[in-house]
């Protein structure tokens, strides 16, 4: 077996390549669901009717796309520039954190000026927890794999003392909570009486304009050349230690506004459960997408209908949950194995 | 017929539109050194990576002792005898000579290497061919000329009896030229026939027995070297005669760009600059002469704006130069053409386009408050592509896929598009093919004539003395004093070279 380089994929390799991916899930996964002596085509039935079978199903698989698509975009800028950052979970709960300081009333205002406020507030948090990260990159040439990582261990610390101290909420029965954000503070719901708000369509937007950047404008052009090759796009003459931070701003405050979009559009307050991994299922998201900015929103959509729809799944057919993190993880590895495809033709001898 | 080592019968290989290899068929006898001679993007890297198995023939066979090779399979070639010194060297730098040479020899089974056995058999191989070199040294350590004994090593210790070498003399200096030569006739005198490639006719014209000329990734031409001229193969090559450059006298413009007492730190082991006192002078083009390794780089690296001077100061048309850096140097109006177009000159996963505007971005013409105008950079891109006839197949190409000369060429129009008041070409023709190299040169010789300053840093001792109106030699760090134009002969400079009399300077 030999590996050639080809030329740039055209337009059918990159959007065929997610779906063949997701169909080697479909079918190891159904190994699975054999070996759990249940029938794959029932199963899958049940997982894609959870998923989007009724409008309920469909509004609960969007709210849970949404934080996926934040983190989704947080890595995929962060990883075009070659930014390893694995620490978007610590940076969505900077997000919350600064959302609930300042929401829960310290700031009484009206909620059109209010609410943009929070997210600035939110995206800042975020934006400078990656920074430190960055810059001992760029100055000292510290591995921000590992910086980052454990920093969302300290940041869960972190949160869980404020929990305990000063953000607790003196009404939550003792509870590790914060108080409920006012009013003021909260994303509308789109449709009332649903649990989707309008955090989704932050999120889309966001997409959008992500997409615009790394297309557009010379940001976007400077994080791809430095993720390609730093030492040319140097010589260039392009500020490869600024273009580094700026994708750490970036990418830092899109996690966060996951956080953000939590708090004030679907739990109303922090709590240490705020997110089951968000910050790491945006790598599974941001790799399907191929790191496109508008692949993200798909990407989300549909790992946040794998988790939803096997949650409902599970309920009535028997198959445990955990058939979604299985699918999740071997979408990914099948993913990352079809990008190399797509730089490489497979010949058989 | 039975002589013949090697047979590729009717190779032809397409990349899409682009027919690389177009029906080549020739022979090999044994003990038989075979010049592969064809302009840049000819195809002579695709052929020989058809033989050696990296690529799959659209069509074609190839023979090796009379055996059809799968097509494919660079183990089997390895197997047949087929042994390949490629243009980009394949070592892995932070691993020794001896890892490095073994390793895959071995059953991947069997975890440990005998390693006193096989540097028995290295030593042994490398005083029998003359090419000495430490097996427990790493690679990152060695000179560009030792790492391709070690990649001929490597080869060797295969068995190889077939030697594949693309473009081995690129990178060398004319004395480790001249050591690789007598290696290869050792192993001719053995009986191993060598494809050899080359842009160099001098160097065709004494180490081969035949020359085969591929064109546009056809066959165009054959001859036995015996009695070929290099007149007759540079024609053979780009279809005409190629006429040495034609150096006009011009007026003398100011000085462009001053260095007063400047040394370096020298990064890792790098030669440092050691008091380096400099002017470039416009309508001049200042030659720097040196062995490879004695602080060009770090001129070089100087004057692009990658390194800040530790002591003294750049002047820049009269103005003294504070925060130095590569946009620093650009915006000073400085072009630089770097030495290593793959690693520095430019990103190979991106397209021709983005690469060309890689300089540029920022201007006005290309972006518009932080939003960049593509349509524009695209045009710039065919305008480059056609003014410096770069072969490719189209702007969105990735970079990656052209062949050196192009991309040598997209290099050079990027720098020199905005007119620059200094040119810094750190061998700007190194790998080019005689057209190319003509064409550079006239390029530079056109700046000069528009009042540039040039600073012309090349191994080759030849273009140097051809294209320079001074000449300064550098050794250790240091810089000779300068000569004008014949003024030092071959012999002195190289007395330079070697580092004497570079104490009275
Ligand atoms: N993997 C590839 N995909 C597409 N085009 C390719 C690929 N490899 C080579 N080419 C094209 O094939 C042509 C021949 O390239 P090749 O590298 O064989 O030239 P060459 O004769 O070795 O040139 P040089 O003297 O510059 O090294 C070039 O136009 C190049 O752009
Ligand atoms: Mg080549």
């Amino acid at each position: 077996m030999r590996l050639e380089p080809r030329p740039a994929p055209g337009m059918a390799t990159l959007v065929l390549l997610p779906l063949g991916a997701i169909l080697v899930t479909v079918l190891a996964a159904s190994l699975l669901v054999l070996a759990a002596g249940a029938s794959p085509l029932s199963v899958f039935g049940l997982v894609l009717k959870g998923a989007a079978g009724t409008q309920f199903a469909l509004l609960e698989t969007l709210t849970r796309a949404t934080p996926l698509i934040f983190t989704g975009l947080a890595i995929a800028v962060a990883f075009r520039a070659k930014l390893w950052n694995i620490g978007a979970e610590a940076q969505l709960y900077a997000g919350a954190v600064a959302t609930v300081v300042l929401g829960t009333g310290a700031l009484p205002l009206p909620a059109p000026i209010l609410v943009p406020l929070l997210m600035i507030a939110a995206v800042s948090a975020g934006a400078l927890l990656l920074l430190g990260p960055a810059i001992l990159k760029t100055r000292f040439g510290v591995d921000e794999v590992v910086t980052t990582l454990l920093l969302n261990f300290i940041m869960l610390l972190f949160v869980s003392m404020l929990l305990e101290g000063v953000l607790k909420d003196p009404m939550g029965l003792g509870w590790p909570q914060s108080q409920k954000l006012i009013a003021e503070a909260r994303l509308p719901r789109i449709i009332t009486g649903k649990r989707l708000h309008y955090g989704f369509v932050v999120a889309v937007f966001s997409a959008i304009v992500v997409w615009i950047i790394m297309k557009k404008t010379a940001l976007g052009y400077e994080m791809r050349a430095v993720g390609h090759n730093p030492t040319a796009a140097r010589f260039a003459g392009i500020p490869v230690n600024g273009v580094l931070l700026k994708t750490a701003i970036l990418s830092g405050g899109l996690a966060a506004l996951a956080g953000f979009s939590e708090v004030a559009g679907l739990k109303g307050n922090l709590t240490l459960d705020l997110s089951p991994g968000f910050g790491y299922s945006g790598i599974v998201v941001a790799m399907l997408a191929m790191l496109n900015p508008l692949g993200v929103v798909a990407a989300a959509i549909f790992v946040a209908g794998i988790f939803v729809g096997a949650d409902a799944m599970s309920r009535t057919a028997g198959v445990p949950s955990y058939i979604a993190n299985v699918m999740v993880a071997t979408a990914l590895l099948t993913m990352v194995t079809a990008i190399m495809l797509t730089r490489f033709k497979v010949r058989w001898r | 017929m039975t002589s013949s080592v090697l047979r590729l019968s009717s190779i032809t290989k397409r990349f899409g539109p682009l027919t690389a290899n177009d029906a080549i068929s020739f022979e090999l006898a044994p003990g038989e050194v075979v010049a592969l001679l064809g302009e840049n993007g000819a195809g002579k890297t695709t052929l020989m990576n058809i033989l050696f198995g990296h690529y799959v023939a659209d069509e074609g066979t190839v023979e090796v002792f009379g055996e059809a090779l799968p097509p494919g399979d660079p183990r089997a070639a390895l197997e047949a005898g087929v042994g390949m010194v490629h243009q980009h060297f394949t070592l892995a730098d932070n691993m020794t000579v001896l890892e490095n040479i073994a390793l895959g020899t071995e059953s991947p089974w069997r975890l440990s290497l005998d390693r006193r056995r096989a540097a028995a058999r290295i030593r042994a191989l490398a005083t029998d061919f003359g090419l000495e070199v430490d097996p427990a040294a790493t690679i990152s350590a060695l000179t560009v000329g030792e790492r391709q004994r070690v990649e001929i090593l490597k080869a060797l210790y295969r068995d190889a009896r077939i030697l594949i070498l693309d473009e081995p003399t690129a990178v060398l200096t004319p004395i480790e030229t001249e050591a690789l030569f007598s290696t290869l006739r050792k192993l001719v005198a053995k009986g191993l026939s060598i494809i050899f490639i080359s842009h160099k006719l001098n160097e065709v014209l004494a180490i081969s027995d035949r020359v085969v000329v591929l064109r546009a990734g056809k066959l165009s031409g054959e001859r036995r070297t015996a009695g070929a001229t290099r007149q007759e193969l540079a024609a053979l090559m780009v279809g005409q005669e190629v006429a040495p450059p034609a150096v006009p006298e011009v007026a003398r413009g100011p000085v462009l760009l001053k260095l007063y007492g400047v040394s370096t730190t020298g990064r890792g082991t790098r030669q440092r600059l050691d008091d380096v006192s400099l002017a470039l002078i416009g309508g001049e083009i200042t030659g720097l002469a040196g062995v490879s390794g004695n602080g060009q780089a770090a001129l070089a690296d100087l004057i692009a704006g990658l390194e800040k001077p530790a002591s003294g100061r750049i002047e820049i048309a009269s103005a003294a130069i504070a925060d130095w850096s590569p946009r620093a140097a650009l915006a000073a109006g400085i072009a630089r053409i770097p030495e290593d177009r793959h690693a520095v000159g430019t990103i190979g996963d991106m397209s021709v386009t983005e690469n060309v505007m890689a300089e540029q971005y920022r201007a006005p013409r290309f972006s518009k408050r932080g939003f960049l105008d593509w349509k524009a950079a695209r045009a710039f891109a065919e305008e480059i592509i056609r003014d410096y006839d770069v072969k490719c197949p189209s702007p969105e190409a990735r970079i990656r896929l052209l062949s050196g000369g192009n991309m040598q060429k997209l290099i050079l129009g990027r720098a020199l598009d905005p007119d620059p008041a200094v040119i810094l070409a750190n061998q700007p023709t190194r790998g080019l093919d005689v057209g190319a190299i003509a064409y550079v040169h006239g390029r530079l010789l056109a700046a000069r004539a528009r009042g540039a300053a040039i600073l012309l840093i090349s191994e080759d001792l030849e273009e140097i003395m051809a294209l320079s109106d001074r000449i300064l030699v550098m050794s250790n760090g240091r810089l000779s004093t300068p000569s004008a134009r014949g003024e030092r002969s071959v012999r002195d400079l190289a007395e330079l070279m070697a580092g004497h009399g570079l104490e009275a300077a």
